[in-house]
């Protein structure tokens, strides 16, 4: 009885080993992942090495939304408006303030989580379409305001604010397409691991439990408009360094890159991903960046066409996202080496 | 966390009365309406500690309406209900697991898509004190009270006998094992009282019988009061030390399980129509 205690608390439950990898899976994955990761910069062109990092980007944008509607069943149609507000806060303080790139995370990762939280709360009242349609009033609202000439002196307007892409420091051989690749990875790690460790806690468990059932929820002693405004500030926080590492790599911003195109993108991303799932986020985040390219390289006349039939192969192909069909298959090779070990 | 001890000390149940002299519940004249309807008239009774009260009554007498008071979801008109001598009502619905009231719900209210074992580590909620930052952060503090809040869990796991199933989706376990991992949810933070909403509602014979005796054992195991409704007359009167009788929001009877079921207006109300 005991030993099967300490042995079960430790593995991954079994709602997800029934399709996820086992322990020694994982450990392969994971180091040949962090291989993958650390050859690109020294094998691709520039310009992969930037797509990459900009679709690691996207990717922790979409992580962000994914901890609203995944995991805590929030809706957002407004992503793109914490993106933006990530984006122009670490530009504002490069352009007009002069202080280090560094900084610029951790202050647009701030701001994006009072901004958000505070937009949270009165979203409590919403009921999932309406919140949906509060949120897209955001991202309508977002590029309007970041151009009117009340703010324009700090904006830029409609012609944005160029920065200087930074450079590596300590003076590390590396070209500033490679060492922005190598920062966002660091940040993308941090963020991962931070996303993995509050979903499997007692917070994260929260979460979940209030996607579920809300008033089960507060009848277990959770405070579920408390957690469900944290998780939009988290979200938020989440997206809004993405912006700000956007605003880095792009080295500048304007308020039609952040239009409503870019919150549906996140959410297209969010779903093809697999919804609540970390490592999707991964997939959403190459699918945003590249599909749209793959569609024009068929057709110019009809890229939309073709990313349209593309999604909706995707979505039927996958239709629990790229991280449910490597659970299905992941769980059918595990059958089958039972199987075939027997 | 210590688990409970496993051999419960019987302290004889007439001293324990008289050594706490105010009931763990006061339910004070409670009346709770909907637009026209009713739903509570006025109803009172007190439980003391360690008791195991049943509230029987016809479909819409009020049963759950009563525990939604409990739980915060309703607010009655009138009327107060004190628990250990304290208002209830002034308190939000998320603050009434930390009091030490646990429920489980008349239509099955788990978190569907989680385990088992996460269900049951919702239900310990109260007794963490982890946030959003500790947690993503993983502070060695926050692990040691994962580990606290799992053993909970896993007591309770092998308590309701759910070990087999402790990694399931719960939505995917066969409705009488969901309902004792609700059971299992509902004793997680500890509580002094449990709430049981027909907790026999869609069981079968052979599980009926094993729940009856459950609820003592958690009764004199654990230590828990026990506010139960139920249906199933044979279980309320075999197993209950009290029970009230509701019709139409009204009480119309109460006292020991023999005396309810001698009651005229009860017989009338209730046993006459839909005797089991
Ligand atoms: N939220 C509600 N809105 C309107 N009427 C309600 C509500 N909850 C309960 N009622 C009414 O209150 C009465 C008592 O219901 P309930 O407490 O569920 O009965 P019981 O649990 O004893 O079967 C019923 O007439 C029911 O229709
Ligand atoms: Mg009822």
């Amino acid at each position: 009885m005991m030993l099967r205690r300490t042995i079960e608390t430790r593995g991954p439950p079994a709602a997800e080993v029934a399709g996820m990898a086992t322990p020694a899976w994982r450990v392969i994955v994971f180091v040949l992942g962090i291989v993958v990761l650390a050859t690109i910069p020294f094998v691709l062109k520039n310009f992969y090495i930037f797509q990459i990092t900009l679709a690691v980007i996207y990717a922790i944008a979409i992580l962000g939304l994914n901890l609203l509607t995944g995991f805590n069943g929030q809706f957002s149609l407004g992503h793109s408006a914490f993106y933006a507000i990530g984006a122009y806060t670490a530009a504002i303080m490069m352009d007009g303030f002069d202080i280090s790139y560094i900084w610029t995370l951790p202050a647009a990762a701030m701001v994006c989580f009072v901004f958000g939280f505070l937009f949270g709360l009165p979203a409590l009242r919403l009921e999932n379409i309406y919140l949906a349609l509060a949120t897209f009033a955001l991202a309508i609202a977002i590029p309007q305001v970041l151009k009117s000439s009340l703010v324009e002196h700090w904006t830029g307007g409609v012609q944005g604010i160029s920065i200087i892409k930074p450079d590596a420091p300590f003076g590390l051989p590396l070209n500033s397409d490679q060492w922005l690749y190598v920062y966002t990875i660091l940040v993308a790690v941090v963020m991962y691991v931070g996303a993995h460790n509050l979903v499997k806690s007692r917070t994260g468990r929260a979460l979940i439990a209030i996607r579920d059932h809300p008033i089960a929820a507060s009848a277990m002693g959770i405070n579920v408009s408390l957690y469900k405004s944290l998780t939009f500030g988290v979200s938020a926080l989440y997206t809004g360094v993405a912006g700000a590492l956007g605003a880095l790599a792009i080295s500048f911003v304007a308020p039609d890159s952040f239009t409503f195109q870019l919150a549906v993108a996140l959410f297209v991303g969010l779903v093809v991903g697999g919804v609540a799932s970390i490592s999707g986020t991964l997939f959403g985040g190459l699918f945003v960046l590249f599909v749209p390219n793959i569609a024009e390289h068929f057709s110019k006349g009809l890229a939309g066409a073709v990313y349209g039939v593309i999604l909706l192969l995707v979505i039927y192909l996958m239709p629990t996202g790229a991280a449910g069909l490597v659970r299905l298959i992941v769980s059918r090779l595990v059958q089958q080496g039972r199987a075939s070990g027997r | 966390m210590s688990a409970p001890a496993a051999v419960a000390i019987e302290v004889p149940r007439a001293a324990a009365r008289a050594m706490t002299a105010a009931p763990l519940i006061d339910v004070r004249d409670v009346c709770v309406r909907f637009g026209g309807i009713v739903a509570l008239d006025c109803v009172s009774f007190t439980l003391p500690e360690r008791e195991l009260l049943g509230l029987i009554g016809p479909n819409g007498a009020g049963k759950t309406t009563l525990f939604n008071c409990f739980s915060r979801l309703y607010t009655p008109v009138s009327g107060d209900i004190l628990f250990e001598g304290q208002s209830i009502l002034s308190r939000p619905p998320h603050r009434i697991a930390d009091i030490g009231i646990g429920r489980t719900f008349q239509n099955l209210a788990l978190f569907r898509t989680m385990s088992v074992l996460d269900n049951v580590r919702v239900g310990s909620h109260p007794l963490g004190r982890s946030d959003f930052l500790s947690n993503a952060l993983k502070l060695p503090w926050t692990v040691r009270e994962e580990k606290s809040l799992a053993d909970i869990a896993w007591e309770l796991i092998d308590f309701l006998d759910l070990g087999e199933v402790a990694h399931r989706r719960v939505a995917d376990l066969p409705f009488g094992m969901q309902k004792r991992v609700e059971l299992a949810r509902a004793l997680a933070a500890r509580p002094k009282l449990l709430l049981l909403d027909e907790p026999a509602g869609g069981l079968n014979h052979t599980e009926i019988h094993g729940l009856g005796e459950l609820i003592r054992r958690i009764r004199d195991e654990r230590r828990v009061t026990i506010l139960l409704v139920e249906h199933h007359m044979s279980m309320v009167m075999s197993i209950c030390d009290k029970v009230v009788a509701l019709d139409f929001g009204k009480k119309i009877a109460e006292g020991t399980p023999a005396e309810v079921q001698r009651n005229e207006d009860v017989i009338l109300a209730y046993l006459g129509t839909t005797k089991k």
